[in-house]
């Protein structure tokens, strides 16, 4: 069948990839490690060379630009052998599984003997009274985003972000200084409520409304009246110039559920990052796959865990059996020069510390001899170690955990540990 | 490959490897320069430093931490910028791309990635056998007891 589908097909390749962000790319390398000459074809409706989508609001800081934030570098598809169809006309349609093959927007059949889909999630604007009539309302996702938005913004501009979390804040730092002002609406009782439980989050909007960000919480837009947001709770009318939708994203599962993969909310993967049909992987923001902490299958829509999925579906697709398993939640995530990490579930005992100046704070959650997880903000040096606790699933039996509560550190991991990890002598 | 190991028996907690580190890194040593020139380059420095080898100690126990070289890093695969590649097998950071996210701080095991002066990228120790003096790193010339030695191992 995988040759008769080739000479139907307008294009074929042994290997062919839908996506070209981190999950996308974490699969050439995936495939390249195990098979260096396979032919790779890479499909994204997105007219550039890969490129890292969350530092679009480092752009807009003027911390990257252009050429800087390429993912990988300029020559990686020649030398990695790569054939690419980048743009509009590559958007893949449909997924025929039967007969292993795509069907493009310009309506080219593409046949593959292994696919990857790799294809992201998008920006959920809710259906809001109005909103068509806002001029200037953007999303925060992909460079065309940031850039339609850096156009839009003057030193005049009164900037509504509805949204509190990880991309609504981002893009408030991203522009904060180029703007007049800054107001922030969401829903949640705490900004970053996705990542912070009610006292990091007190932190953390007090230290952005230092920095002149003005919040709104636990309200939403009832309406738009073109440059006004009327209030849900508070009846409250706002004036801005510009408006953004943070709200959340939602996985971009359709294209694999309409060819009967198995989805929940993402696309269902396995340990091998295969979803239920044969010969299509999955990996990235569209997926759910095994979470490390609760062992359930969660979409995790972070960047790390695209590139590792997509490096096992790739070693996979070229005939190497490996698992990820180690998926967690995790991020580390700053403002201006204040630094946030967290990890994993927030369950079991909390132990807590703030700083005197309580600018900083630390939360560990320990549970059944474990840890589970944690919420760093301020000082986040060295959470690496914290975070390998948790993926290592180590027992806190076995370890000092009077001294790594202080602060993490090896020298808390015992002698054989250090010996194996500094030492190069295995235990 | 040639790796830095550590050997804490014999680790004194001089922090010398840390001055040398530091030194290295600093854009002003000089083909030749001794423990003199050091000294006087970081002079008043000492709270100041920010090298990328350093020092955990308690008690009597002491021994230097830095950047492991893993041949499959996982600061590599989660680096948002796509910053960090591996060279000749030393894992590299592009200061140029690098934004100061901190992933790598988030993910690696060993502690081993720190903020640079600025704040706004992130170091590591690079393995400076480039360096004037003959292919051995700063940290491991520096080191008076051979507390932490450059081998294959």
């Amino acid at each position: 069948m995988s040759k008769d589908n080739k000479k139907t097909a307008n294009l074929a390749a042994k290997y062919v990839i839908v996506g070209n962000s981190a999950g996308a790319i974490g699969c050439v390398e995936g495939i390249r490690r195990v098979d260096p000459q396979g032919e790779i074809l890479l499909l994204a409706d997105e007219p550039y060379h890969t490129y890292s989508r969350p530092l679009i609001s480092y752009l807009l800081l003027g911390r990257t630009d252009k050429q800087r934030m390429l993912y990988r570098p300029a020559d990686f598809y020649e030398q990695n052998q790569v054939q690419t169809l980048l743009g509009p006309e590559a958007k893949v349609e449909q997924i025929d599984p039967k007969d292993k093959q795509l069907r493009l927007a310009d309506g080219r059949t593409v046949a593959y003997e292994k696919l990857l889909a790799a294809c992201g999630s998008q920006p959920f604007v809710p259906p809001t009274k109005g909103l068509d009539s806002v001029k200037k309302c953007f999303t925060f996702m992909s460079l065309a985003d940031a850039e339609a938005l850096q156009a839009a913004i003057t030193p005049q501009s009164r900037v509504l972000v509805v949204g509190a979390g990880l991309i609504g804040l981002k893009c408030v730092e991203g522009i904060a200084e180029s703007v007049k002002e800054v107001c922030v609406v969401d829903l949640a009782d705490r900004v970053l409520s996705s990542i912070l439980n009610a006292e990091a989050a007190a932190v953390m909007q007090r230290y952005l409304e230092g920095r002149g960000i003005k919040f709104i919480m636990g309200d939403c837009v009832a309406e738009f009246k073109e440059n006004v947001a009327v209030l849900q709770n508070s009846g409250q009318q706002l004036e801005f110039d510009v408006l953004v939708m943070a709200v959340g994203v939602r996985p971009n599962s359709g294209l694999l559920a309409a060819a009967g993969a198995e989805c929940d909310r993402g696309v269902l993967v396995d340990e091998h990052c295969q979803t239920s049909l044969p010969e299509v992987w999955a990996a990235g923001d569209c997926t759910q796959g095994f979470d490390l902490v609760s062992g359930e299958r969660r979409i995790l829509a972070l960047l790390p865990n695209a590139y590792m999925q997509g490096d096992c579906a790739g070693a996979n697709m070229a005939g190497q059996v490996e698992e990820f398993c180690t998926g967690m939640a995790m991020n580390s995530i700053g403002f201006w020069d204040k630094h946030i990490m967290s990890a994993g579930a927030y369950e079991g005992e909390a132990l807590v510390s703030t700083s005197a100046n309580g600018e900083n704070y630390k939360c560990l959650f320990v549970k059944e001899n474990r840890l589970v997880g944690y919420i760093l903000v301020g000082d986040v040096a060295r959470a690496g170690i914290y975070t390998a606790l948790i993926r290592e699933r180590q027992e806190l039996s076995a370890v000092d955990w009077q001294l790594l509560q202080s602060k993490p550190q090896l020298m808390a991991l015992g002698l054989a540990k250090r010996r194996q990890q500094l030492g190069g002598i295995e235990a | 490959m040639k790796r830095v190991y550590v050997q804490e028996q014999w680790c004194l907690a001089c922090h010398l490897c840390e001055f040398a580190c530091a030194f290295a890194n600093s854009g002003q040593e000089q083909p030749g320069d001794g423990a003199l020139a050091m000294s006087r380059a970081l002079q008043g420095r000492a709270a100041a430093i920010n090298p990328r080898i350093k020092i955990e100690e308690k008690d009597n126990i002491s021994f230097a931490v830095s950047c492991r070289h893993c041949e499959d890093p996982i600061c590599r695969k989660s680096c948002i910028a796509g910053a960090i590649s591996i060279v000749d097998g030393v894992v590299h950071i592009d200061q140029e791309k690098c934004v100061g996210c901190q992933t790598c701080v988030l993910v690696c095991p060993y502690g081993a990635v720190m903020p640079a002066n600025d704040g706004h990228v992130m170091q590591k120790c690079e393995l400076c056998t480039s360096r004037a003096n003959g292919g051995t790193p700063a940290c491991v010339a520096a080191c008076p007891n051979r507390a932490i030695v450059f081998e294959e191992r």
